[in-house]
């Protein structure tokens, strides 16, 4: 099963290659790892996707645990969360009716043409996967030049207290 | 008063109490060795080899318990010392390596000499640093031994470039440390430990299977009383060894792939193992689905990724083992009523135990022709009264030592356990003497182990560490024939050592002392001969050329299933449990 992990880590050079090496030493597989300082410039947030059983996730969890300049280890799939993923997506539009095309795509899925060229849409997409997945298999017919994506990241969502946000939420459910 | 950063490093291991540095010099620590030669408070000692050097910290560490440290320059120096860093990590021994680096602003520009230690040694180490400020030195110093020291130990590096070995600074060094993360679980949970008391008392066939934490935790004290109070018998690890006295009664051996029957068949029947400071390695555990099927485990380990790595714990308690020790022999001693009436329903458990003893006791063919190997740890074990530090090196000669010599007191086992490092006993013999300069200190080595580290005689005389080495010479790299000779149809290939020096001439060439054995009768004389001589002596044993360990659990096989002796052609009989019955196969 898929495991989104959030390391809270020191922001030291060094540490993603402790958590990356952890991961290549033991045989364990990395999907995406994405990086990003956090509010304190002095530690950062790592968003690791991995696959496994459960004995291996536990393992995982237990060693980024280990590693010295690891403050805080969450296994976010054991929550409720929010998972987003960015891609870049560039597209060949040389015949007109393809960059009309490319335009209501972009319209539909509320993404971004982010730069162009006489022949070329950059499409910016911000979503969960399905999302992601879902543009580029609209985009492919069109003849997709380059993609480039961060890797998903993920927070927990948190927790309803008040009882009227709880109903907003219901709406917005 | 601004001090180097050279300065500032003696300062530090001097605060930390360091009293001996192993190591050698070279371009980049020159500023260090400049500050090193008037320093009057550390020692420093030469090996030949930076491998020497933190083998020779890592023994001083076992022995005395508080970290040692190695001090090498760039490159070669630093790369030389990954297999002894990865020997004391294996083994979680708190160890400091010095390695100095190129300056600043030349690294990463493969200057010379310069090698990437800090991303070499990164999966070898608990920790490692690169120091780019002198103004950091100091922290990161306590910072390193801290971390070495503390949780589950193991060894730190420290790359110091020679700029900032160069560079000045106010010195002042940290009293006091916190690190947010990183905070090691000392004390068991109160909840786990109660549970575990209850299992242990409604337990009919307990057994403790203890390592190397029991060392390394101070826990040897606790771990008797636990024992003794509940009438637990204790199988050691390799790690183990003298964690528990040897002698004890309630001594079962070592357990695992040459561990003894009674270890092995009391884990395996066992209803409760009780895991202490042990990692449940392939060595010890054999085929994991069938490594103690009927038992439930209680598993005491300070570090949380030792527990269900391996096998399935039903009460996992995390902490220091001595700690969580203390607290559980004080809920057993609450429970004290009802201690007669579990030790009652043991009794056919103690009876099982004593007769699986009996039938296969530790056990060699005696010879007053040819010297078996066994009989020279025996001697060695009878004429030092077991009084001795015995650093082994990795092979069979290190299984028989394990057998054979009776470790009663912690920190007297030094071996290489985890990683199997050939050469390792020669320089950590020098380093435990180093530690211990009091003690008889022996390196039992085979012929091929001895020769990967044999340049750190020198080390031994020009320090005057009067360390005794009793090389057993099979002239093969024995454990590897053995295993080609069981499982490879007697293709002894690569391990016949074909020349060796002449030992007694090379001992005498380095100035110590050369001593041979040739035949049963002169193993004892010469022993006592090495003993009585001041400073370092060389015994060569030319021991029989294919003698076997035994028992043995071939690999990926249950520990259940122990071969006894080598299968001959006419025996090929079926075990029957018998006493006699002993040149067969047993598949119990």
């Amino acid at each position: 099963m898929e495991h989104i992990i959030s390391v809270h880590v020191e922001n030291k050079f060094g540490v993603l290659s402790r958590v990356s090496g952890l991961f290549s030493g033991r045989g364990f597989n990395i999907e995406s790892i994405s990086v990003g300082t956090t509010l304190d410039p002095s530690t950062s947030q790592i968003t690791i996707v991995t696959k496994g059983e459960d004995r291996i996730i536990e393992q995982i969890i237990k060693q980024l645990n280990k590693l010295i300049d690891v403050i805080k280890v969450v296994d976010l799939t054991e929550k409720d969360y929010i998972v987003r993923e960015t891609a870049l997506i560039k597209i060949h539009t040389s015949r007109s009716e393809d960059r009309g095309e490319a335009l209501r795509i972009t319209e539909i899925f509320r993404a971004k043409v982010i730069d162009t060229t006489p022949t070329t849409y950059t499409i910016e997409i911000t979503g969960d996967e399905n999302k992601i997945n879902a543009i580029i298999n609209l985009l492919r017919p069109l003849g997709i030049k380059e993609i480039v994506r961060t890797g998903k990241i993920a927070i927990a969502r948190e927790e309803m207290k008040a009882p009227v946000i709880q109903e907003a939420r219901r709406v917005k459910a | 008063m601004k001090i180097s950063g050279a300065e500032i490093l003696l300062e530090s291991l001097k605060r930390e109490g360091v009293d001996t540095i192993f190591g050698i010099p070279g371009g980049v620590v020159l500023q260090i060795f400049d500050a090193l030669y008037n320093f009057k408070d550390i020692r420093f000692i030469l090996t030949r080899h930076e491998q020497g050097a933190t083998h020779a910290a890592d023994g001083y560490s076992r022995a005395k318990g508080k970290p040692g440290v190695a001090l090498v320059t760039s490159g070669p120096g630093a790369t030389n010392t990954v297999t002894g860093i990865a020997n004391a990590h294996m083994d979680s021994i708190p160890l400091i390596v010095i390695t100095g680096q190129v300056v600043t602003r030349m690294i990463g520009n493969d200057a010379f000499q310069e090698a990437d230690i800090v991303g070499i040694t990164r999966p070898c180490t608990k920790y490692n640093f690169l120091v780019k400020n002198v103004d950091e030195l100091g922290q990161t110093i306590k910072e390193a031994f801290y971390i070495a020291k503390t949780g589950r130990p193991g060894p730190v590096l420290i790359d110091l470039p020679k700029d900032v070995s160069g560079a000045r600074t106010e010195f002042v060094y940290p009293e006091k440390i916190s690190m947010r993360s990183y905070n090691p679980t000392y004390f068991g949970n109160k909840w786990q430990i109660k549970q575990a008391a209850q299992a242990i008392a409604r337990a009919n066939r307990p057994v403790i299977y203890a390592g190397g934490g029991v060392v390394l935790s101070e826990a040897s004290g606790e771990l008797k009383i636990f024992s003794e109070f509940n009438r637990i018998p204790v199988a050691l690890t390799l790690m183990g060894l003298g964690g528990f006295p040897g002698t004890h009664p309630l001594f079962l051996g070592m357990l695992g792939m040459h561990g003894t029957y009674a270890a092995n068949m009391s884990v395996h029947d066992s209803d409760l193992v009780i895991a202490i400071g042990a990692r449940f390695d392939d060595r010890v555990t054999g085929r994991v689905s069938e490594f103690a099927p009927k038992a439930k485990f209680i598993h005491i380990d300070i570090d949380p990724t030792n527990i269900r790595k391996n096998i399935h714990v039903d009460i996992p308690i995390v902490g220091d083992v001595r700690n969580v020790l203390i607290e559980l022999n004080k809920e057993l001693k609450g429970m004290e009523e009802d201690r007669g009436k579990w030790l009652k329903e043991r009794e056919p458990w103690y009876k099982q135990i004593k007769a699986w003893e009996d039938e296969h006791p530790l056990s060699y063919k005696k010879s007053n022709k040819v010297i078996k190997p066994q009989y020279v740890i025996e001697k060695i074990y009878e004429l030092t009264g077991g009084d001795a530090i015995v650093a082994s090196d990795v092979g069979q000669h290190q299984m028989w030592v394990a057998q054979y010599f009776k470790f009663n007191c912690p920190r007297t086992s030094i071996t290489s356990g985890g990683l199997g490092t050939m050469g390792f006993g020669l320089p950590a013999a020098i380093g435990a003497q180093a530690a211990c300069p009091d003690k008889l200190v022996f390196n039992v080595a085979g012929d091929g182990s001895f020769q990967m580290n044999s340049q750190e005689m020198a080390t031994a005389v020009t320090n005057n560490l009067p360390v005794k080495i009793a090389v057993i010479n099979n002239g093969y790299l024995g454990m590897v024939r053995q295993w080609q000779e069981l499982f490879f149809n007697r293709h002894y290939s690569g391990v016949n050592l074909g020349v060796s020096p002449d030992y007694v001439k090379l001992a005498e060439a380095y100035g110590a002392t050369g001593l041979r054995a040739k035949s049963p009768s002169e193993v004892e004389g010469v022993i006592k001969e090495a003993i009585r001589i001041k400073g370092p002596v060389l015994m060569d044993f030319v021991v029989d050329p294919e003698e076997n360990v035994f028992p043995m659990v071939p690999a990926g096989g249950a520990n259940a299933e122990m071969i006894f002796s080598e299968p001959s052609k006419s025996e090929k009989a079926r075990p029957t449990g018998k006493k006699e019955k002993k040149n067969s196969i047993l598949l119990a």
